[in-house]
C-alpha cells in the first residue's frame, strides 16, 4: 500500500473548489465566452476527480482514470469548439455576445 | 282416337322463339327515341312476322303429325327453382290447341299492327305504342305455349300489365287513366282466385306442369288424386281448384260479375280494343279453361263411345256464368250509343257464348267460336276504328249516319263482320261456331235453360248489330264535319279479315268438322251425314229464324229513318223504364260503387283513423319516450362529462402556462436550474447515504 503525502480528500476539496469557481463564473458572467471558460473549469474539476479517484483506488496499474481523463479532455475540446462556433455565429447574427440579449430559445 | 306422339321435334324446340321475338323487339323499341317511328313499327311488325312464320311451321308440324295419325303433344320442360326436394318446373307445349291459337294470335296481331301504323300515324307516342303492343303480343304468345300453370300465370299477368298500359295509353285524359286502373284492379280480383287455385294445385299434386309424361297435373294420375281429396261441402279438390281457376278466367274474359272493366277498356286506342279487348287477351280466359279442361271435366262419366254424360260441378258453373253473361251483356248492348261500347258489350256476350260452349260442348266447341270471333270481332273493331278515324274521333253512333256512301270499303267489310257476329246463315263463320254452341246446349243433359238463354242472346245480337249498322251506315249524316274513307293501310287488314270472317266457317261445319277433329285428335271425314244428327237441323233452322227475326225487327225500327242526333231512341219511346235500366248497364257499376267500393272507402277511412290515432299515437309515444331519454342523456353529458373534461383541459392549460414560464429562453437560467438540481441531488445523495 503506497503512502501518500496528501490524502484523497485534499484533491477532492481542490476539485470541488475548482467546480464551484467554474459554476459561479458560468452563472454570473454575461459574456458567452466567459461562460464557456467557466464550463471548462467545471470540466477540469471533474477531470481532477477522475485522476484522484484512479490514483487512490486498489488497481492504479490499470490506466483507467488516465484514459477517462484523456477522453474527457478530448470531449471538452470538441465541446469548446462547438460552443465557440455557436457563439461566433450568434454574434454574427445578433451583433452581440451578451447572453441576456439572447432569449429566443423560450418555449 | 290417335295415339299421342310426345317425342320432341324441331318444331317444339324453336317454340320458345315465338313469344321471345316480340318481347325482344319490345325491349329494343323501348330504348328507341320518340321520333324513330318507322324503325319501331318495322321492328314490331318484323318480329311478329317471324313469329307468324314460326307459328305456321309449328302448326304445319302438328298438321303433318295429325294427318299421319298421331295426336301431337310435344312438351319441353325444365326445372326453374329447386328448394330441397321440391322443385318448380316450367315448360312449353305444342299441341293442336296451342298451334291453332298461335297462328290466330300472330295473324290477327300482325294485321292489327299494320292497321295501327295507319291509325296511330298522328300520335306523338307512336314508338311507345308499338313497344307496348309488341310486349303484349309476346306475353300473349307466352300464355298460349305455356305448359306450366305458373308460366301461364306469369304471361297472364304480363298481358294484364300491357292491357293496363294500353288502356291508359292516353293517360293525360282522366277517363282512360281511370279505365286502366279499373281494368287492372278488376282483373286482379279474378287473379287472386287464380293464384289461390294454382297454389292449391301445387300443394296437392306437387307440379304445375300440365303434361309431363304421365306426371303432369292434367294427366290421369294426378287428377285421380285430386278427385279423391275432399275439399268440404261435398266438393272434391279438383272441382274447387277448377272453380278458382275459372274465377281468374272470368276476370280476364269479362264474365259476370267481373265484366265491368271491359266496356271501360274501350278508352284505349281502337287497335288495342281490337287486339287485346276483343280478339286475344279476353279470349285468354277461354283458352285457360280449354287448357285445364281435363281438370274441369275430371270425374265426369263417360259413355261407351267416349262421350261425356252429364257434367261436373265446375263445368256447370262455367256454363251458367257463360250463358247468363251472354244474355246480360247483349241486353246492355242494345241500349248503348258509343260505337265501341256496343262492340265491347257484344264481346262480353260472345265470351259468354264461348264459356257456355266450353261448359256444354267441350274444348272444340268453345275454341271454334273463340277463333271465328277473334277474326270477325277484330274486323268489327278495326272497322269501328276506321269509322271513328273517318268521322274525326266521333264515337257516338247518333252523330254518324249514311257512311256507306263516304266509306264504302269500311261499310262492306263491317257488314261482313256484323253478319258473321249475328250468325247469318250458311256463308258466315259465326253461324257455324254459334250453331255448334247452340247444338251442344240443346243436347246438354243438366238443364235446357242455357239453350233458351243463348237463343235469346242470338236474337239480341242480331238486333243490336242491325241497330248499330243502321245508325252508322244508313239514314242521314248527322255529324258536323265531312267524313272520309281511311287510308289503304287500314283498309287492307279489314279486307283480309273480312275474307276470313266468311271463310273460316268452312273448317267447322257439321259436313266437315275438321276443326273439332284436329283439336280432339281423330280423323275428319267429309260428308253430309253430319247433318243427320238428331236435332241438328232443327237447331240450325231455329237459329237462322232467330237471327233473321232480329235483323228484320231491328231494320223495321231503325233502318233508313231520317232522324236527328238529339232524338230519343225508338225503343226509348216504346218502353222508357227498361231502356233506362239497359242504358244504365243494369247499374252494376253503381251497385259496386255503393257496396264494394263504398265498403272499401269506409274501411280505408277506418284504417286511416287507426293509423293516425292508434298506431300513430303509439309511435308518437315511443318517440316521446326516446326524446325524453335523450334529453336526460344530454343533461348528463353537458353537466358531468363535458364539465369534467373541460376542467381537466383547463388544468392542463394552466399547468402548461406555468411550465412555459421556466422556458424563458435565457441560457443562464437553464444553467442555474441545472446547478440547483445538481446541488439538490448531491444533498439528497449525501443525506440518504447517512441513513
Amino acid at each position: 500500500m503506497t503512502v501518500f503525502a496528501t490524502p484523497l480528500a485534499g484533491y477532492l476539496l481542490v476539485a470541488a473548489l475548482l467546480f464551484a469557481i467554474g459554476l459561479a463564473g458560468a452563472l454570473t458572467r454575461r459574456n458567452a465566452i466567459l461562460v464557456l471558460i467557466g464550463i471548462e473549469l467545471m470540466l477540469n474539476a471533474a477531470n481532477l476527480n477522475l485522476i484522484a479517484f484512479w490514483r487512490y483506488m486498489p488497481h492504479p496499474e490499470a490506466l483507467t482514470g488516465m484514459m477517462f481523463a484523456i477522453f474527457s479532455i478530448a470531449v471538452a475540446a470538441a465541446e469548446a469548439a462547438v460552443g465557440l462556433g455557436l457563439v461566433i455565429s450568434i454574434h454574427r447574427h445578433a451583433k452581440t455576445a451578451d447572453l441576456d440579449e439572447m432569449n429566443r430559445m423560450k418555449g | 282416337m290417335f295415339t299421342p306422339q310426345i317425342a320432341e321435334s324441331a318444331a317444339s324446340g324453336i317454340l320458345w322463339l315465338i313469344p321471345a321475338l316480340p318481347i325482344v323487339a319490345s325491349g329494343i323499341i323501348a330504348l328507341l327515341k320518340q321520333p324513330m317511328r318507322k324503325l319501331s313499327a318495322t321492328l314490331a311488325i318484323g318480329s311478329l312476322s317471324c313469329s307468324l312464320l314460326l307459328s305456321l311451321f309449328a302448326f304445319g308440324h302438328v298438321l303433318v303429325g295429325w294427318a299421319s295419325g298421331a295426336a301431337v303433344r310435344e312438351t319441353i320442360n325444365f326445372t326453374w327453382i329447386r328448394v330441397g326436394t321440391a322443385h318448380v318446373d316450367l315448360g312449353w307445349i305444342l299441341d293442336p290447341l296451342a298451334a291453332v291459337m298461335l297462328v290466330m294470335v300472330c295473324f290477327v296481331g300482325l294485321l292489327i299492327f299494320i292497321y295501327s301504323t295507319g291509325y296511330m300515324a298522328h300520335d306523338e307516342n307512336f314508338t311507345r305504342f308499338f313497344c307496348f303492343l309488341s310486349l303484349f303480343a309476346g306475353a300473349m304468345l307466352g300464355v298460349v305455349i305455356a305448359n306450366s300453370l305458373l308460366l301461364l300465370f306469369m304471361s297472364w299477368e304480363l298481358v294484364g300489365l300491357t292491357s293496363y298500359l294500353l288502356i291508359g295509353f292516353w293517360y293525360q285524359k282522366p277517363s282512360p287513366a281511370a279505365a286502366a286502373k279499373k281494368a287492372f284492379l278488376t282483373t286482379r280480383i279474378g287473379d287472386v282466385f287464380f293464384l289461390l287455385g294454382m297454389v292449391w294445385l301445387f300443394a296437392q299434386t306437387g307440379t304445375l306442369l300440365f303434361y309431363n309424361a304421365g306426371m303432369g297435373s292434367m294427366e290421369a294420375l294426378k287428377l285421380g288424386g285430386l278427385l279423391a281429396t275432399p275439399a268440404g261441402l261435398g266438393l272434391s279438390a279438383a272441382t274447387v281448384i277448377g272453380l278458382l281457376i275459372f274465377a281468374g278466367a272470368a276476370g280476364k274474359s269479362g264474365q259476370f260479375p267481373l265484366h265491368v272493366w271491359l266496356p271501360d277498356a274501350m278508352e284505349g286506342p281502337t287497335p288495342v280494343s281490337a287486339l287485346i279487348h276483343a280478339a286475344t287477351m279476353v279470349a285468354a280466359g277461354v283458352y285457360l279453361i280449354a287448357r285445364v279442361y281435363p281438370l274441369m271435366q275430371a270425374g265426369v262419366q263417360l259413355s261407351a263411345s267416349g262421350e261425356a254424360v252429364g257434367s261436373t260441378v265446375a263445368l256447370t258453373v262455367v256454363t251458367w256464368v257463360g250463358a247468363g253473361t251472354a244474355v246480360f251483356a247483349a241486353l246492355i248492348a242494345v241500349a248503348q250509343n258509343d260505337i265501341k261500347r256496343i262492340l265491347a258489350y257484344s264481346t262480353v256476350s260472345q265470351l259468354g257464348y264461348m264459356m257456355a260452349g266450353l261448359g256444354m260442348g267441350g274444348v272444340a266447341v268453345g275454341m271454334f267460336h273463340l277463333i271465328t270471333h277473334a277474326f270477325f270481332k277484330s274486323l268489327l273493331f278495326m272497322g269501328a276504328g276506321s269509322v271513328i278515324h273517318g268521322c274525326h274521333e266521333e264515337q257516338d253512333i247518333r252523330r254518324m249516319g249514311a257512311l256507306k256512301i263516304d266509306m264504302p270499303w269500311t261499310f262492306i267489310t263491317y257488314a261482313v263482320g256484323m253478319l258473321a257476329l249475328c250468325g247469318f246463315p250458311l256463308f258466315f263463320s259465326g253461324f257455324w261456331s254459334k250453331d255448334g254452341i247452340l247444338e251442344a246446349a240443346q243436347h246438354w243433359s243438366v238443364a235446357k235453360t242455357p239453350f233458351y238463354l243463348l237463343v235469346f242472346g242470338a236474337l239480341l245480337t242480331a238486333f243490336y248489330m242491325t241497330r248499330q249498322v243502321s245508325y252508322v251506315f244508313f239514314g242521314n249524316y248527322r255529324g258536323h264535319k265531312e267524313a272520309h274513307e281511311s287510308p289503304p293501310v287500314m283498309l287492307l287488314p279489314l279486307v283480309i279479315l273480312a275474307f276470313f270472317a266468311m271463310g273460316l266457317g268452312l273448317v267447322g261445319t257439321p259436313a266437315w268438322p275438321w276443326f273439332r277433329a284436329f283439336l280432339e285428335g281423330h280423323a275428319a271425314g267429309f260428308g253430309f251425314a253430319g247433318f243427320n244428327e238428331p236435332g241438328l237441323l232443327a237447331v240450325m233452322a231455329a237459329s237462322s229464324v232467330v237471327v233473321l227475326l232480329g235483323l228484320v225487327v231491328a231494320w223495321r225500327i231503325y233502318g233508313n229513318k231520317p232522324i236527328k242526333a238529339e232524338d230519343p231512341d225508338a225503343l226509348e219511346h216504346a218502353m222508357p223504364t227498361i231502356w233506362t235500366l239497359l242504358e244504365g248497364k243494369f247499374y252494376i257499376d253503381e251497385l259496386y260503387g255503393a257496396t264494394v267500393i263504398a265498403f272499401y272507402a269506409w274501411w280505408a277511412g277506418v284504417a286511416d283513423w287507426l293509423d293516425r290515432r292508434v298506431w300513430g299515437g303509439i309511435v308518437a309515444g315511443v318517440a316521446w319516450l326516446f326524446r325524453e331519454g335523450a334529453q336526460l342523456g344530454r343533461l348528463f353529458d353537458v353537466n358531468w362529462v363535458d364539465g369534467g373534461f373541460d376542467k381537466g383541459c383547463e388544468e392542463l392549460a394552466t399547468g402548461g402556462g406555468l411550465m412555459s414560464r421556466i422556458e424563458s429562453g435565457r441560457v443562464q437560467i437553464y444553467l442555474r436550474l441545472l446547478a440547483l438540481a445538481v446541488v439538490l441531488l448531491t444533498a439528497i445523495l449525501i443525506w440518504s447515504s447517512r441513513g
